[in-house]
């Protein structure tokens, strides 16, 4: 048995919850010692309403952006509650993709502000009714959201000073040498490409060279 | 608001405004690059909008480029002040997700360091507060017993601050004796000779209580609603401490009270953790008096690595090592949150595993960044030298902030 944070056992709370939450829920799952409840995008302000009224979860601890490129809503956004009262975290969980807003839970505790700023800031998700949605960590008019899967590490553009414009520049990031990124996929168990000079193995062309 | 001066002779009908100043981003008192935009009603402070983000580097993007192991260190880098308490969410999280056993002697070495961490967090906080505030001696003071600190922790993982001494299943290498032994003597010697002389000065000081009692009082609704943690919330009255009330390692065999404030203002955090770091040596003492003999890391030894020793004899033992420090471990998919009560509240690592060798994502909760947010509200109303108390009370560091 690990030894990570032990809170008060999720025994029954999935089963109050979703008799509460009624059919703004729309999936439940407990792995790994966490209880994590998937609610409808547009009810989410609803759903936390209710559970920091009525089921004690007085404090909202994180807000947390996911990037799924290969699913149609591409975002997730997951809020961590926690009830001092109750001594119990809860995991609520919504998607969406680009376009489509999502409610903004401002109204609820004051401090989804910078949270949801920093959400939109690194992966472009937006807040209907958040008055402030300015990016929050990165650089004044930085464009692009780097969390992303497909915004590269290094970035798009570097900045340096200029001694002739007497001002920090950017131009367009150079790299000296190429990123390394190893593979760690071992050919034993089956690499899922095909391996450097095994090009024409498929295709029989070179048939071995023993004619 | 605008005041007109009817009656000055000098002035004419020239009206005065609401100005706005910049504080920092490079100024001594915001304990690293932080940006506030005042606006100023005369020297009552009307509105703050922090500017955070000049450190930002992009960590968690980092961490998902990396394995497991390798991502460990960025935990250090993220408040340089407590590197420990960092990686202590992080292992944890990933323990977690591995349903990791770590042996009995790695808990309480964990926790034995967790703890000097604190102090040595605490040395640096509340010496750059009371230096804010106008006091020099009491930091030169507090930063022997830091300097005592980072010594120990040299001599346990041979760096003074980027220790990357925690790892998943337990910590790097065991330590001497000699070192557990010094330990001990340091906590009933040097630790309350240097910290008590220090804080006689501080606590019952004219000046200090005057710059620092009823600055910033928060009540307990609002402590809750802006997502406090740690000695904020502590000193708002709440006895609520992650180690008590969600105990991870062994923090459920300690014996140790929970400080908590009751006029919940910037007086009562310096005091929380002034308490705090009494508390710390009690878990210390306790940690060296009940600490067994045995292995310091899991015998798993698909997660950490084997003995060197051992590498010379077994091949086994020889894959064992090559395949952890090239393709690292395999973590099960899966989500997690684990937060631990870092010296500056609660800081959290929310892990996204995919099942192979790297996090695919990997979020880190600062515990500056509600308590940041808070500088509007808790500065309304105040002058302007108040906002230095207030921001060195809340215990800012922007390693974290930013990430």
């Amino acid at each position: 048995m690990h030894s990570a944070p032990k809170s008060a056992s999720h025994d029954g709370v999935a089963a109050t919850l979703s008799a509460a939450l009624g059919d703004m829920l729309l999936g439940t799952t407990e792995a790994h010692g966490e209880l994590l409840l998937v609610v409808k995008r547009d009810s989410i302000e609803d759903v936390l309403r209710l559970l920091r009224d009525d089921h004690e979860y007085q404090q909202m601890m994180e807000m947390v952006g996911i990037d799924y490129p290969d699913r149609a809503e591409r975002f997730e956004v997951c809020y961590c509650l926690l009830s001092v009262t109750k001594n119990h975290r809860l995991i609520i969980k919504i998607s969406t993709d680009e376009a489509t807003p999502v409610p903004t839970i401002t109204t609820l505790w004051p401090n989804a502000g910078w949270l949801e700023r920093e959400v939109f800031d690194m992966y472009g998700v937006l807040f209907a009714g958040n008055t402030d949605l300015r990016r929050i960590l990165t650089d004044y008019g930085f464009e692009g959201h780097p969390f992303r899967k497909d915004f590269p590490l290094t970035g798009y553009v570097e900045l340096r000073y200029s001694e002739e414009a007497k001002r920090v520049v950017y131009e367009p990031v150079q790299l000296a040498q190429d990123l390394r990124q190893f593979d760690f996929m071992s050919p034993w168990e089956g690499a899922n490409y095909v391996l450097p000079g095994d090009e024409k193995a498929a295709t029989g062309e070179n048939g071995g060279g023993a004619k | 608001m605008s005041m007109q001066l009817e009656h000055s002779p000098t002035t004419g009908d020239e009206v005065i405004t609401n100005y706005t100043i910049n504080f920092g981003p490079q100024h001594p008192a915001a304990h690293g690059v932080l940006r506030m935009v005042l606006e100023l009603d005369g020297e009552i402070i009307e509105r703050v909008d922090p500017h955070v983000g000049l450190l930002h580097r992009g960590t968690e993007k980092l961490i998902e480029q990396k394995t497991y192991l390798q991502a460990l260190p960025y935990f250090d880098r993220l408040d340089y002040c407590s590197p420990l308490g960092m990686e202590h969410s992080y292992v944890l999280a990933i323990e977690k997700l591995l349903n990791l056993e770590v042996p009995l002697r790695g808990q309480y070495l964990r926790v034995l360091f967790a703890e000097l961490t604190r102090i040595c967090n605490h040395m640096l906080n509340m010496g750059s507060h009371v230096m804010d505030v106008g006091a020099m001696t009491p930091n030169l003071w507090l930063f022997e017993v830091r300097e005592d600190c980072l010594n120990f922790f040299e001599r346990a993982a041979g760096a003074r601050m980027h220790m990357a001494w925690f790892r998943p299943g337990g910590v790097h290498q065991d330590v001497p004796q000699r070192l557990l032994d010094d330990l001990g003597v340091w906590l009933d010697t040097r630790l309350p000779t240097l910290f008590e002389d220090a804080m006689s000065l501080v606590v019952d000081n004219r000046i200090f209580k005057q710059r620092n009692v009823d600055i910033a009082h928060v009540s307990k609704e609002d402590a809750l609603a802006w997502g406090f943690s740690g000695p904020m919330i502590r000193a708002a009255g709440i006895p609520w401490d992650l180690r008590k009330s969600q105990p991870y390692d062994v923090y459920d065999r300690m014996d140790f009270e929970i400080p908590v404030g009751t006029n919940s203002d910037c007086y009562d955090r310096f005091m929380v953790r002034v308490e705090e770091v009494r508390q710390s040596a009690r878990i210390m003492r306790q940690c060296l008096a009940e600490m067994p003999e045995g292995p310091v890391s899991s015998d798993d030894r698909k997660v950490s690595p084997p003995k060197r020793a051992e590498m010379k004899q077994s091949m086994e033992a020889l894959i064992h090592h090559f395949k952890l420090y090239t393709e690292g471990f395999h973590v099960p998919a899966g989500e997690v949150y684990v937060a631990t009560e870092s010296p500056k509240g609660e800081f959290g690592v929310y892990l996204v595993s995919d099942g192979s060798n790297k996090p695919y994502r990997c979020k880190i909760r600062p515990t500056a960044f509600s308590h940041l947010q808070a500088m509007d509200f808790m500065c309304k109303g105040h002058m302007l030298p108040d906002a230095t108390a207030i921001l060195g009370a809340i215990d800012v560091v922007f390693g974290e902030c930013d990430r």
